[in-house]
Order: structure tokens, then sequence, then C-alpha cells
């Protein structure tokens, strides 16, 4: 039990880092909201259902955190790019790619 | 509890990811890349307040993550309305 | 507006608060049931005049299909969309070729809007940048080249929008 436990925090630790990876590594910042809110929420709802093997007792409440996240990313991400794309940031292109931007 | 291997590795990658949610935190280079990396990491931060409420075994930490991941969500918006405002 | 429909709205408004109430505390204790009918009256009354949002809703037994039909299907769209973006920013070379699309859903609430907009947002390669009326600017991380380029961004929300549809307007 424990064990299947791990292999979700791991696998959720492993999506986690890879969204903070993405932030670094995208070229602008739509691609960063991407990286980030995709392997974010799907590594923080890993690691809850690892949790909630681990702590039965507590499913209730995992359960608010992980619909409270499903729903909170996508719109806190959607929010931000709306802003961004109002305030005039359009997205980057290949084309036009500085040697900075890589 | 102690912690099994495979945890503690789990723990080191969400520190890595922390650090390096901090790095472009740090290195913009406009605001809204400052505000996506804070998104990013209010919601890691949210998993790790859990992670760590399962490590010490108290349950009290499952309210702090979920009021934390409440008040980020609200500051985030705020923030993009004003990134939004200041411009259209 | 009649008032069906606003009975029905503080009915969701008042079941929701409490089923919430109910998860939080964790508890079937007797004050803590009291004391939840009481602040999911409070939070209903009050919320009341601003849930036409739950307008769309579709109430039946089919309904419920539907939803959890749309509910496997987003899960195996996030678990694609990782994989598809782990594999991007693993990449050394970086494939992406971003750029952003305009598309038109068919879905007329604004609830089920929102939920397609959020169910874009978080699967393959997409990113809703922005929601007016039935139009939503959508940012891809790969658009194709070349082809057909109206046929490829309708496949972005046909799945969605079919599965949405069935419990929402």
């Amino acid at each position: 039990m424990r064990l299947i436990a791990d292999l979700f925090i791991l696998t959720g630790a492993l999506f986690v880092f890879l969204a903070a990876l993405g932030l670094i590594r995208m070229p602008d910042v739509y691609n960063r909201i991407q990286a980030g809110t995709k392997a974010a929420t799907l590594g923080v709802i890993a690691i809850l259902i690892g949790v909630g093997i681990l702590y039965p007792q507590w499913w209730a409440k995992l359960l608010c955190i992980a619909g409270f996240v499903l729903f909170t990313s996508p719109v806190g991400s959607s929010t931000i790019a709306r802003a961004i794309y109002l305030s005039g940031v359009r997205p980057w292109k290949k084309a036009v790619r500085s040697e900075e931007a890589s | 509890m102690t912690l099994t291997v495979l945890e503690q590795i789990s723990a080191i990658l969400v520190g890595l990811a922390l650090l390096l949610g901090f790095i472009r935190l740090l290195l913009g280079p406009t605001a809204p890349d400052r505000v996506v990396s804070a998104d990013t990491l209010s919601v890691i931060v949210t998993a790790a307040l859990v992670a760590v409420g399962a490590w010490l075994g108290n349950a009290l930490y499952l309210d702090v993550a979920l009021v934390y991941g409440a008040l980020a969500f609200v500051g985030i918006v705020a923030v993009a309305r004003a990134i939004e405002g200041g411009h259209s | 507006m009649d008032e069906s429909a606003g009975m029905r709205a503080y009915t969701l408004a008042f079941l929701s608060s409490f089923l919430l109430w109910i998860l939080l505390t964790g508890s079937l204790a007797t004050e803590e049931i009291g004391a939840g009918l009481l602040v999911a009256s409070v939070v209903s009354v009050v919320s009341g005049p601003h849930l036409a949002i739950f307008n769309g809703l579709r109430l039946h037994p089919l309904a419920l299909i539907s939803l959890l039909d749309y509910l496997f299907y987003f899960f195996f769209a996030l678990l694609r969309a990782n994989l598809d973006l782990a594999r991007r920013v693993l990449a050394p070379s970086l494939p992406i070729n971003p750029g952003i699309v305009e598309l038109e859903t068919t879905l007329e609430s604004s609830l089920g809007r929102m939920l397609l907009a959020n169910s874009i947002t978080l699967t393959p390669g997409t990113l809703t940048v922005d929601l007016k009326d039935e139009r939503l600017l959508v940012h891809w991380v790969a658009v194709p080249e070349g082809g057909d380029l109206s046929t490829a961004t309708r496949q972005i929300v046909t799945g969605f929008e079919k599965r949405i549809s069935g419990f929402l307007k």
C-alpha cells in the first residue's frame, strides 16, 4: 500500500518538477502558462491521490482540495493569459526567434 | 513517520521545482512572467503543504493548504486584473 | 426569469454549499449538520440574486451519465496533455510552434462555455486566452504547419463540446 502511494507521490513530484522546468525553458509567457498550469495541476492531483492512499480518513478534505485546484488553476491561467493578451503581448514566433529567448 | 526512499526523492523533486519557479520569478523578464511563475508556485506549494501534512501526520495542514490556495487564487486574479487595467 | 428557475438556483446553491460544508467538516455530528444547514441557508439567500449561472444545467438522469463520460474524457485528455508537454519540455530542440487561433462554440450557457474554456486550458497544447460570447481565442503550442487549419481547430473543441452539451445547454 505504501509503495502504491509512493509511486503516485513520485509521479506527482515528477510532473511538478516538469512544470517548473517548463517555466524555465519555454520561450514566451503563453507557453510558460501552458507548461506551468497543466503539469502542476496533474502533479498536484497525483500527490493528493498518493496522500489519500496513505491516509484514507482524509479523503473528504483531499477531494475538496483536488476539486479546488482543478477549478482555480485553469481559471487563474486563463485570467492571466487574457490580461496579457489585452495588454498587447503577442505570442513568440519561431521565425523571429532571438538568441536570448532560447 | 519516516520517509521512504521514493518519498525522499519526491521531496527533493518538489524542492527543485520550487527553486526553478523562484528563478523564473526573479529573472522575469516581464511582469506577466513573474505572475505566471507565482501562480505555478502557489499550486505547487498547495501540494507541498498537503505532503508535509502527510509527513507529519497532521490533518491541520490540509486546512492550511485549502486557505492558502484560496488566497493565492484571489491574489493572482487581482494582479491579472491590474495588468489588464494598466494597458487597456 | 420565471419563479421555478429562481427556486432551482436557490436549491442548487443550498445543496452545493451544504455538501461542501459536510466535506470540509468531515463529521456527521448533529451540531455540525445543524450549523451547516444554517450556513448553507444564509449563503444561498445572500448569493441567490447572482445565481443565473446555474440556469444552463440540465437536470435529468441522463445528464449524470454524460457528466461521468465528460470526467473520464477530461482525465485522459489531461494525462495526454501532460505526456505531450513533458516530451516537448524535455526535448533539447524544444519542438514548439505557437500561435493563437480563434474558434466558435455551440454551447449557449455561460457555465457551459466556462467549463469548455477550462477544459481547453488543461488539454493537449491549448490555452484559452479570451472568451467573448461564442468566440474563443486559444493559444496553441503546436499549430500544425499547412493542412486545413479550421478542421484542426474544430478538433480541439468537438470532443468536449459533445460531452458537455449532455449536461449543460
